[in-house]
């Protein structure tokens, strides 16, 4: 990777603010602002965060024949999700596998009527879409012109309604195209905090005055990946490259909820995805370890890479840290880890740091409970 | 007068004690701080030993003792409220040290030149 990182249509809007940018899977993208980590993010937690995600893929994937099942049976070619019971206007989560059964990417994809719009991490961009286009009857698109934007918090609803009234009626994964000064604005109720808001794609041009619109909001504070991480970290929201990777599968990474029964064994789309053989005998049989929850004891940190160990001395570690660090609405550290699915919730494990193992508790995820605004709530 | 050393910590002279800290440089790299593990009052150390853990919401760091001697307290209050680092780091001291050389602070950068170490 020698090339220079590249900069989103916001670059200049993070360094007018103030922001420390940090290379981030060949972006150079902002981590904090001058508000600083922690109270960005208990700002995100308590009024609303606006953070700049335009460096992720979006895809558009359209059948060729015009006929959506054409392209919802072509992406569950690849994706073990139900994308041909997506309704219109609705969005899913779903994971790309490969033939061993790992996860290759985690993504959101959304029905837009005559066409899925997908929404990809940025270091697996490129990939996804060399992957996505070995697929036949779809035309697959990438989103070159347009950034995206993550506007998340107890007030984000009240916030985004200001400048785009219909927002305000979407429910908990919803996708819609609103106008905003007469720009098209795909907008989807979801996130990555573990809140209510919204992920908004916003064309390139109009993307600065869009941010700006909603920095002016006086609820409104720019937030870094920094805070990105924590907040996601205490919602319990795997991240792709660390706590999930290729060699890691489905029901290893707690992900089975994303595998809905018709595409598991006995349903009516069995299988037909990469891997599927051990992906769902693994989902039948359950996974020897599994993603969960810790809670250490005292204040110190258990990060990424840190040995879980079953005694307080002696024998080999049991897994490893995948994801871990202060969780500044916990008020306490919090992290995640692959460890043996028999042990029960409240088993005390132990963390190596520093050469001393620390007691941490085995929890359930999430940290922190998610407020989304579901149908009906 | 404070002194400073290339680690980014402050030192200040106090009867035949050093009180040592971080700047307020050091303390905006780390970030926000949110443990801090001191060392145990009466250890003897060696200039350079890593005797301070301090973690921010990004990443773990050490502070070594900037100068031989033994440690003679420590501010257990930065245990308990970690972020008073950032918030006042000149007052967040973190150990007071008897030196073992009692010129020991004379080598060290004064103001100007901590400033301009850090531009």
């Amino acid at each position: 990777m020698t090339d220079d990182p590249r900069r989103t249509p916001l670059y200049d809007l993070h360094r007018s603010l103030g922001a420390r940018t940090v290379p981030f899977a060949g972006w150079d993208m902002p981590v904090q602002y001058p508000m600083g980590v922690m109270a960005e993010h208990l700002h995100t937690r308590a009024q609303a965060g606006l953070f700049d995600v335009s460096h992720m893929g979006q895809v558009l994937v359209t059948p060729r024949d015009g006929r959506m099942e054409t392209a919802a049976l072509a992406l569950e070619r690849l994706i073990p999700a139900d994308v041909l019971g997506l309704a219109p206007g609705r969005q899913r989560y779903g994971l790309f596998t490969n033939d061993r059964g790992g996860i290759l990417d985690d993504l959101m994809f959304a029905n837009r009527g005559d066409h899925f719009l997908l929404v990809v991490n940025a270091a697996c961009a490129d990939r996804d879409i060399a992957h996505l286009q070995t697929l036949a009857g779809v035309q697959v698109t990438p989103v070159a012109d347009r950034g995206l934007l993550a506007l998340q918090g107890p007030l984000a609803a009240d916030v985004l309604a200001r400048l785009v009234p219909e927002a305000a009626d979407m429910r908990f994964m919803d996708s819609r195209v609103h106008a905003w000064n007469g720009v098209d604005l795909w907008i989807s109720r979801s996130g990555y905090t573990g809140e209510d808001g919204f992920e908004i794609s916003v064309p390139a041009p109009e993307l600065h005055s869009f941010a700006q619109a909603l920095l002016d909001q006086p609820e409104v504070a720019p937030i870094g990946l920094g805070a990105r991480d924590s907040l996601r970290l205490e919602a319990g929201m795997p991240l792709y490259g660390h706590d999930m990777d290729p060699d890691v599968t489905p029901a290893q990474a707690a992900l089975g909820w994303s595998i809905p029964k018709v595409r598991r064994s006995g349903g009516a789309r069995e299988g037909g995805f990469p891997g599927d053989d051990a992906v769902l005998a693994e989902l039948s049989s359950g996974p020897a370890a599994i993603r969960r929850g810790l809670r250490p004891e005292g204040r110190a940190p258990i990060r990424e890479g840190v040995a879980i160990f079953a005694e307080a001395e002696g024998g080999s570690p049991i897994g490893h840290v995948s994801s871990g660090g202060f969780g500044p609405s916990v008020g306490g550290p919090v992290a995640m880890a692959r460890l043996p699915a028999e042990l029960p919730d409240g088993a005390t494990v132990y963390a190596e740091l520093r050469g001393k193992r620390v007691p941490a508790a085995i929890v359930p995820l999430p940290f922190i409970t998610p407020s989304y605004k579901r149908r009906g709530a | 007068m404070l002194k400073y050393t290339q680690d980014h910590e402050w030192l200040r002279a106090e009867g035949d004690e050093i009180v040592v800290g971080i700047t307020a440089h050091a303390s905006e790299q780390l970030g926000d701080v949110v443990f801090i593990e001191l060392p145990d009052v009466g250890r003897e150390v060696a200039a350079g030993e890593e005797i301070v853990v301090i973690e921010s919401v990004k990443a773990a760091s050490d502070i070594a003792a900037p100068i031989a001697g033994t440690i003679t307290a420590v501010n257990t209050a930065l245990s308990d409220a970690p972020g008073r680092v950032n918030d006042d780091p000149l007052a967040a001291w973190f150990f007071r040290i008897k030196p073992t050389d009692p010129a020991a602070l004379d080598g060290f950068m004064d103001e100007a030149a901590y400033q301009a170490l850090i531009g």
